[in-house]
């Protein structure tokens, strides 16, 4: 009996934590959609989000793109194939790797650092605060960063294709002799316009989530420096599983014909 | 008694899961009077004005400004009910990432009320008027000491020139004679803008200063309401043994309950 009414619970829990998050997202969203907008606010974030993220964004594209190479001509020289290492790098980055790591250590810094932020201002009654002086909190607060991430994820990760890929170019011509201009024109014949498309939407909807998490999580802390503590956790662990998941969707949607 | 009351609480009531917080609260406070609502930490005094601020929702109830029924008004309504209201609250809440003259002057811009290149020179003049210079107007939040911060946020209360101003507990972590400093401020810009305010305390001092009217409020319900000159023959032993502060009587701290 007991261990039934566990599972109710459980299951109870989740539906009302999905139904609350749900409910938050659409608010968020009518917000995004509707005027007045703080360009002030989405711009900082942009910078922020965008082009404070590039060091992190870079160093792993660049270091994924050369083990990708490596890995792909250890692999592919098993079954003389080696010649395919610039295309397989050139589709797996662009419509993988890239919008997933780079929306992952995206998630790892920026919904963090959120999550801490608006936490904060909740446990301090900043968000309180705000409302009391004619300024939604949702549209000061969560909308410009919502947009923001939506919109310099897809940016962030085209910055990281194009690194990737150039790591993986140079240690293919440097340490594997390929030949750089034949290099190039292999990856450029084997890329299509929809692993780009495909790549960049994904970013833009792991971008949205990362944001969303983000907020969500600071937004309902409480309890002090604990609870910002747990609302960071949580919001980079289920942006992390929101990114995989979603990534998994969306390429179904992509590509499933 | 004239014409409306400025607030009127009927029967507002709001719980927490399964914990009562308020359990029906009646109060009616007139324009330009002071109300200070005292009680024990923990007694739901912030989460009576957060009602009235409509940043809590009241279960049952009806929170009535200027005679109009916050429930029954549209959102915009709403909105410009909420944009005559001021609040100080208990940690100040300045923005921490705003320099403090955008701080005082934020519901103004918010309002658009002003513009931003003129926003400065009236920061300063409202800061004056809480005793502080100009020096502090670009200087974080973070840099201020406890009693500025108090300070700077009674500006930002009042920089929109409210004509109802909230205090949650405005004097708690002040030294005595800055906690005096701060109600002389209270009392003297309040006299100023003739707003009416309710102010939340537990500080008997900030009580026998601001104070009209003195309501206390004891599990949920405000189980006296009287003049500030009565507070001391009020004949009620809660009363009583609030004011004097006194472990033994009828109140007992919930000091092992889960």
């Amino acid at each position: 009996m007991n261990f039934l009414g566990m599972i109710g619970r459980v299951v109870l829990d989740f539906l009302a934590g999905a139904g609350r998050l749900g409910l938050f997202a659409f608010h968020a969203l009518s917000h995004c959609l509707r005027p007045p907008y703080y360009f002030r606010h989405i711009a900082s974030q942009a910078v922020n989000i965008g082009y404070y993220s590039l060091p992190v964004v870079g160093l792993t594209a660049v270091f994924t793109g050369a083990v990708l190479a490596l890995q792909i001509y250890e692999g592919s020289s098993r079954f003389n194939a080696e010649s395919a290492v610039a295309g397989i790098v050139v589709i797996g980055f662009v419509r993988e790797l890239g919008p997933v790591l780079g929306g992952l250590m995206v998630a790892g810094r920026v919904s963090a650092a959120m999550a801490a932020e608006i936490g904060t201002m909740r446990v301090t009654e900043q968000i309180d605060a705000l409302s009391t002086l004619s300024t939604d909190p949702f549209k000061f607060l969560i909308a410009p960063r919502l947009i923001a991430a939506t919109l310099m994820m897809p940016c962030l990760v085209l910055i990281a294709d194009i690194i990737g890929v150039s790591g993986s170019f140079v240690l293919s011509t440097n340490k594997l002799g390929f030949n750089p201009g034949s290099y190039l024109k292999t990856t450029f014949d084997y890329l299509e316009f929809d692993d780009v498309i495909s790549g960049l939407v994904k970013a833009g909807v792991f971008g949205f989530f990362i944001a969303l998490m983000g907020c969500y999580h600071g937004y309902n802390s409480k309890g002090g420096a604990q609870g910002v503590g747990v609302a960071t956790t949580n919001a980079v662990v289920s942006a992390s599983i929101l990114i995989l998941f979603s990534n998994y969707i969306v390429t179904e949607l992509f590509f499933s014909q | 008694m004239t014409g409306v009351a400025k607030i009127s609480l009927k029967g507002v009531k709001k719980s927490f899961g399964k914990k009562v917080v308020l359990d029906g609260v009646d109060l009616e406070v007139q324009k330009g009077e002071s109300v200070v609502v005292i009680g024990g930490s923990g007694s739901g005094k912030s989460v009576l004005i957060k009602c009235i601020l409509g940043i809590l929702k009241a279960d049952a109830g009806s929170i009535a400004v200027d005679g109009q029924d916050m429930a029954a008004l549209s959102r915009r309504q709403r909105q410009e009910v909420l944009s005559r209201f001021g609040m100080l609250f208990q940690g100040a809440a300045l923005f921490d990432s705003l320099p403090v003259w955008e701080n005082v002057t934020f519901g103004l811009l918010a309002q658009k009320r002003i513009r931003r290149r003129d926003a400065r020179d009236k920061a300063m003049e409202v800061l004056q008027r809480v005793g502080l210079g100009s020096d502090v107007a670009d200087l974080n939040p973070a840099e201020l000491s406890g009693g500025m911060q108090k300070r700077v946020g009674l500006a930002r209360a009042i920089a929109a020139s409210p004509d109802i101003i909230f205090f949650d507990e405005p004097t708690t972590g002040l030294d005595p004679i800055m906690a005096d400093v701060i109600n002389h401020l209270i009392v003297e810009r309040v006299k100023d803008l003739g707003a009416t305010t309710i102010t939340i305390t537990h500080d008997m001092a900030s009580v026998r200063k601001i104070a009209d009217r003195v309501a206390m409020l004891y599990k949920g319900k405000l189980i006296w309401v009287g003049a500030k000159d009565k507070i001391d023959r009020s004949g009620n032993p809660y009363v009583d043994q609030f004011i004097h502060g006194r472990a033994e009587g009828p109140i007992r701290m919930e000091v092992l309950k889960a």
